[in-house]
């Protein structure tokens, strides 16, 4: 799937939560079921800085499509990961440098995006558009 | 004086906010503490009504100005108990007033001087201090902590000789809120000349202190953290160090004679109030000060006691709820985790439930490393807060803890 329809995808699950708590239910769900990172990487040149709890995050070329990694101490931060990972992960190099993150706003999540030093949120979008400038083939 | 908390939270416009629907239960005062409207209007009574630049100017609202500036200087001077008032530096707050002496130390101290720095410090008073020593050798001492968060006074004994130049040790730690024996630590410093600072950020929200009877060298304090606005604290000094330390910043108002050959510097306290300074900040701290007294420090200490046993009850009703430095000594703080829970998660979701609480290392890293732990979540009540407060809290926290099981 493209960039732009999973992020559709999500914004449409999102809407049916009646409140936060259904919401951060599900984001804690997804935490506790994203992709982790290989006990190998997770290593503190992996480390995203900026972030109070420890987040890790790996990137590797498989053809000509980026699959990201993560994992973290904290379940919400691993579930906001999960959420970039699902969007970001597995596509392209050109597709992720072009895309936008407004989605993030469109389910409700912004204030994970404010530049405090708590959640490494911006921080882990800005790497994952680092690797991806990094293992562009174009 | 009686005390009444209704009274009390009305005077705070804040406190009636709503956050994701919920009361606004605010339980992060160690960072910085909520404003009664008596001190809100006194900035924009400033503002509106005499605001001018101070101490030069021939006009009548400069000399307004002027009056109110240095009558808050001597409202701070009566607080603590202050023999003079020109031993009372203002300046934007606990960090840039550790910084002045750090700085006024630096010619000072040498390669063959020992400075002592307390395990517990927030690094306000741990970095200015490696960068000084960087620039003069001096080396650093520590005084570390036990199980318990408190510091070991043995060491200090151990590590206190003829060679200790300056001791640095909080009032109360901001991690923790375990108040210090620092008198003890003054006493025994002096035996050997040692000067001591004193950092009273944490401390002046909670009770007095007679800086005359504690005989500290240097004492510092916020006026945010003491319902003052940000932007203000204040430096106290013996007159002794005071005239002994050169200027930390150049520029107006810190210079009795300019010429391109040669300057002069100013008598205390202005030479250490170079430029412009935050007129109506310090007309708020007084405020703030004469606030708080008016509720009376007695009132404020037992009440807040009275909250803190509450509340440290409450939570050790938690299952797996670790709480770090439980002292006896302790202003109303505690800082706390959840076993297999990150502090993060904790803190992020009592946020949406409306309450504040700060999560993380405090700024106090040593701290944490002494435990072995990544951070914590801290709730620091005030003479605002409520025991119905804390009761929601232990349901938020118990909501919390099933949301993340």
């Amino acid at each position: 799937m493209k960039i732009k329809e999973i992020q559709d995808e999500i914004v449409e699950e999102f809407s049916h939560f009646e409140d936060w708590k259904e919401k951060y239910e599900y984001l804690i769900e997804l935490g506790n079921s994203i992709e982790l990172i290989d006990k190998q990487n997770k290593i503190d040149s992996n480390l995203i800085k900026g972030c109070q709890s420890k987040l890790w995050l790996y990137a590797e070329l498989q053809n000509d499509k980026i699959i990201y990694t993560a994992d973290s101490e904290a379940i919400i931060t691993k579930g906001i990961a999960a959420i970039l990972l699902r969007v970001f992960s597995n596509q392209t190099a050109k597709d992720i440098l072009n895309s936008d993150i407004k989605y993030i706003e469109a389910i409700g999540l912004k204030e994970h995006l404010s530049p405090t030093r708590a959640n490494g949120l911006v921080s882990m979008i800005r790497q994952i558009k680092y690797y991806a400038l990094a293992l562009n083939t174009n | 004086m009686s005390f009444d908390i209704n009274k009390i939270r009305s005077d705070f416009p804040i406190l009636k906010r709503k956050i994701n629907g919920s009361s606004f239960i605010y339980f992060d005062n160690a960072a910085t503490s909520q404003k009664p409207n008596i001190v809100i209007d006194s900035i924009s009574d400033y503002y509106k009504n005499y605001n001018s630049n101070i101490h030069r100017g021939v006009h009548t609202i400069s000399q307004e100005a002027t009056d109110a500036y240095e009558n808050a200087r001597a409202k701070v001077q009566k607080h603590f108990n202050v023999l003079n008032s020109h031993e009372i530096i203002f300046t934007s707050g606990t960090t840039h007033s550790i910084n002045l002496v750090a700085n006024g130390f630096q010619d000072l101290l040498c390669d063959k001087d020992e400075i002592i720095i307390s395990g517990l410090e927030h690094h306000s008073n741990i970095v200015p201090w490696q960068m000084m020593s960087e620039k003069n050798g001096a080396k650093i001492k520590i005084i570390p902590i036990n199980e318990n968060g408190e510091l070991d006074m043995k060491i200090y004994d151990n590590i206190l000789n003829s060679r200790t130049k300056l001791v640095f040790v909080n009032h109360v730690s901001n991690a923790l809120g375990i108040i210090n024996p620092i008198k003890t630590i003054i006493e025994k410093a002096h035996k050997v000349n040692a000067a001591v600072l004193i950092d009273g950020a944490q401390a002046c929200a909670h009770f007095k202190t007679d800086l005359q009877e504690l005989n500290a060298d240097f004492y510092t304090t916020s006026a945010h953290k003491l319902c003052g606005p940000t932007g203000i604290g204040m430096l106290y000094g013996k007159e002794k160090w005071l005239k002994k330390l050169p200027p930390y910043q150049g520029g107006g108002e810190m210079i009795s004679d300019v010429t391109f050959e040669k300057t002069t510097y100013a008598e205390l306290p202005h030479k250490f109030e170079a430029g412009t300074p935050n007129v109506s900040g310090a007309i708020a701290f007084g405020v703030a000060l004469d606030y708080l007294n008016g509720i009376g420090f007695e009132n404020i200490c037992e009440y807040e006691s009275s909250l803190l046993k509450y509340a440290t009850e409450k939570l050790k009703l938690v299952p797996n709820l670790k709480i770090y430095g439980e002292s006896k000594n302790k202003t109303s703080v505690i800082s706390f985790n959840i076993e297999g829970i990150h502090a993060y998660d904790i803190g992020a979701l009592l946020d949406k439930f409306g309450i504040a609480v700060r999560t993380g290392q405090h700024c106090a890293q040593p701290i944490m490393d002494h435990f072995g732990i990544s951070g914590t979540v801290r709730v620091s009540l005030s003479f605002y807060n409520t025991k119905k407060e804390i009761d929601s809290l232990y349901n938020s926290l118990k909501q919390t803890i099933s949301m993340l099981s």
